[in-house]
């Protein structure tokens, strides 16, 4: 089932460009990156996704040869890469601050790399045009970097990188200084320009929006550690552990113990919620054991009370409650259901389907939850 | 409504001082405060009297006199010469300085960094005792033919000058984004290069500016300069000094109004050049 949501996305070569072996870095007491081992395809769009501080940039630097790792290995392409300085690797980088050179013209910006490692001007120069023709910034070599708006710095920051043909692109949360609009736009040009240009691109992101959006594959890491790699639609649909599960999207989470095993199907106890969940599971859980429901709240159906399928008192999957709190969002709503033993919220989602009735619920509306036995994923972690 | 359009318009806004008359009268007063004495210096150069007590008529002839006096023109081609060298080197003494207190981390470096500013606040006059305490010590050779005489004075010129220039350039390089840098050596440029590439053109408003400074303040240096100059090696504020004693005459004055010029035309021309390279820069 989690190999045909991956299938949806590029299967990328089976060669591995970059080979992390438990690598660790520490600033003096602080562990910034705790034994990570990573393994990135050859042509992958690759994101790091984690809250600030987890120390997804202090990785990206150390694959950049910003930084020296405190234990561990980096191997590009084959060749150990761990103490090599940043000059000598097969690696290039689009800063957060895009760092253009201000006292360059742009098209002397996009040729700097080549230039310093001693290339003709003549081809510097036929390079660096045809990079900016790469980014779409054709006749703008003459400009001075002052001249130019946010987007089109990142453009000569990308173009600056791409020109040496690395082997890898590193993007350090490249999209954060653009506005809303602007920064979807990128986010599909950055994924046109990885398949033009076939170079293995890593983003770091905070923004799991950006990172579902563009990457085939997603690194979720906390606290110098990751703590799940997949693809975007099995990072979602089966997070491996609760903070992957809140990580990503909204979650509502029930703790609780299995009570019962029966083949495919479990029955857990939530201490939250008045009836037994029952859930599909591949896991094999025994009975007794303290687990975690994740539900994303658009797989909870809501009704009013009274209205569909009555509600019997003592079935799987269904709850009922009182609407508390609603957030409108234009295309979809949420809810805060209030349940009642003992008290706890519930997160709803529901896609505006209908202009006519604009408020399908209202605060006080008694409704009933319910949902599929397949929608939850068990966690033990 | 209309009441308070019209107080609006009367009173000035906060950024509008110099609508105000009891502030343009302070500017005023400030400005003839300031350049009274200057444009007398220069009035009075061109004055017809020995004197130079009362004004008995338009002359260029002190000029004259001062262009063909040996000694003040020996003082002056003295002065530029250690103004010239003591700037360059401490240009170079003073942005290597600031690099460093920039870039590394070490032990005792609060210490080090007062220590590096501490010829700013030195009294002048202990700076040049100290100066010739030394020079006497370390048995510094004198009689040297020109412009090695002028070595002693260039060395102490450099010694209180090269911090003003380490201030400066430090001050510049608290905006630098360390990420231009890692940009340049992400694409492939090694120390040097990084330096040449990234930081140097980052620094160099303020080598210009820090030079500027080291470069006045050696031309115009009087105190430590007098500590530090034996009878071969006199240096033009010192030459004037030794004139006053005699008298003031408008040969001083001429003197003195040629320095004005040169020392303007140079702050203007580096004003100029900066403008021009930021204005390049912005377009």
């Amino acid at each position: 089932m989690t190999g045909d949501l991956g299938s949806e996305n590029r299967t990328p070569a089976d060669k591995a460009i970059i080979r992390i072996n438990s690598l660790s870095k520490n600033f003096g007491t602080i562990q910034a990156v705790d034994g990570v081992s990573l393994e990135i395809q050859a042509g992958e769009f690759f994101a790091l996704l984690g809250p600030s501080g987890c120390g997804k940039t202090t990785l990206l630097r150390m694959l950049a040869g910003l930084e020296t790792p405190s234990a561990g290995s980096i191997i590009i392409d084959g060749e150990d890469m761990s103490r090599v300085p940043a000059n000598r690797r097969p690696v290039n980088t689009v800063f957060q601050s895009y760092a253009v050179f201000p006292h360059l013209s742009v098209l002397d910006n996009v040729g700097y790399g080549l230039k310093v490692t001693g290339i003709r001007a003549v081809e510097v120069r036929d390079r660096a045009e045809a990079a900016l023709d790469l980014v779409k910034l054709e006749g703008y070599g003459a400009r001075m970097p002052d001249q130019l708006s946010g987007g089109q710095r990142q453009r000569v920051a990308l173009a600056r990188a791409l020109v040496k043909r690395p082997k890898v692109l590193l993007l350090d949360e490249p999209l954060s200084a653009l506005d809303a609009k602007l920064r979807e736009a990128m986010r599909h040009e950055l994924v046109n320009l990885q398949e033009t240009v076939g170079i293995t691109f890593i983003i770091v992101t905070h923004d799991q929006e950006e990172a579902l959006s563009m990457a085939d594959r997603i690194a979720v890491m906390d606290r110098g550690c990751v703590r799940q790699v997949a693809p975007p639609a099995q990072l979602y649909e089966f997070p491996a552990n609760r903070f992957v599960a809140d990580f990503i999207g909204s979650v509502n989470l029930f703790e609780g113990i299995v009570s019962a095993v029966d083949g495919a199907e479990m029955t857990v106890q939530a201490a939250l919620l008045a009836a037994p969940l029952r859930i599909s599971q591949d896991k094999g859980f025994a009975p007794g054991t303290r687990v975690w429901v994740a539900i994303r709240p658009e797989k909870i159906n809501m009704t009013k009370l009274g209205v569909g399928p009555a509600l019997r008192l003592g079935d799987d999957n269904q709850v009922e409650g009182i609407v508390e709190e609603i957030t409108y969002l234009g295309d979809f709503s949420t809810y805060h259901v209030r349940i009642a033993r003992p008290t706890g919220l519930v997160k709803v989602a529901a896609a505006n389907f209908d202009r006519a009735t604009l408020r399908p619920f209202t605060w006080e509306d008694r409704v009933v939850l319910r949902w599929n036995s397949n929608s939850g994923v068990v966690l033990d972690s | 409504m209309k009441v308070r359009d019209n107080a609006r318009r009367i009173q000035p806004g906060p950024l509008e001082y110099t609508r105000q008359a009891w502030m343009r009268m302070i500017l005023l007063a400030t400005f003839v405060f300031l350049y009274t004495p200057i444009a007398t210096l220069v009035a009075f150069s061109f004055n017809d009297s020995r004197r130079n007590i009362v004004w008995r008529g338009f002359t260029t002839k002190y000029y004259e006199k001062a262009l063909a006096n040996d000694g003040l023109i020996e003082a002056f081609v003295n002065s530029l010469s250690i103004a010239f060298v003591s700037t360059f080197i401490s240009i170079i003494l003073g942005a290597m300085t600031a690099f460093m207190l920039w870039r590394f981390r070490f032990p005792l470096k609060p210490l080090y960094e007062g220590a590096v500013t501490l010829p700013i606040v030195i009294p002048e006059i202990c700076m040049g005792v100290a100066m010739l305490v030394f020079f006497a010590r370390i048995g510094w050779p004198t009689g040297l033919p020109w412009p090695l005489n002028l070595g002693q004075i260039a060395i102490a010129h450099v010694s209180f000058s090269f911090p003003f220039v380490a201030v400066v350039v430090r001050a510049r390089l608290a905006s630098f984004n360390p990420e231009i840098a890692e940009a340049a050596r992400d694409l492939g440029a090694g120390e040097w290069a990084v330096m040449r590439d990234a930081v140097i053109p980052h620094m160099r408003p303020g080598l210009l500016a820090g030079g500027l400074l080291a470069f006045t303040l050696s031309l115009d240096d009087f105190v430590i300069t007098f500590f530090t100059s034996g009878p071969e090696s006199v240096t033009f504020p010192v030459k004037v000094y030794s004139m006053v004693r005699f008298s003031v005459t408008p040969e001083v004055n001429a003197a003195s109004t040629v320095l004005v010029v040169i020392t303007v035309t140079v702050t203007a021309l580096a004003l100029w050049i900066q403008n021009k390279q930021s204005s390049e820069a912005r377009g």
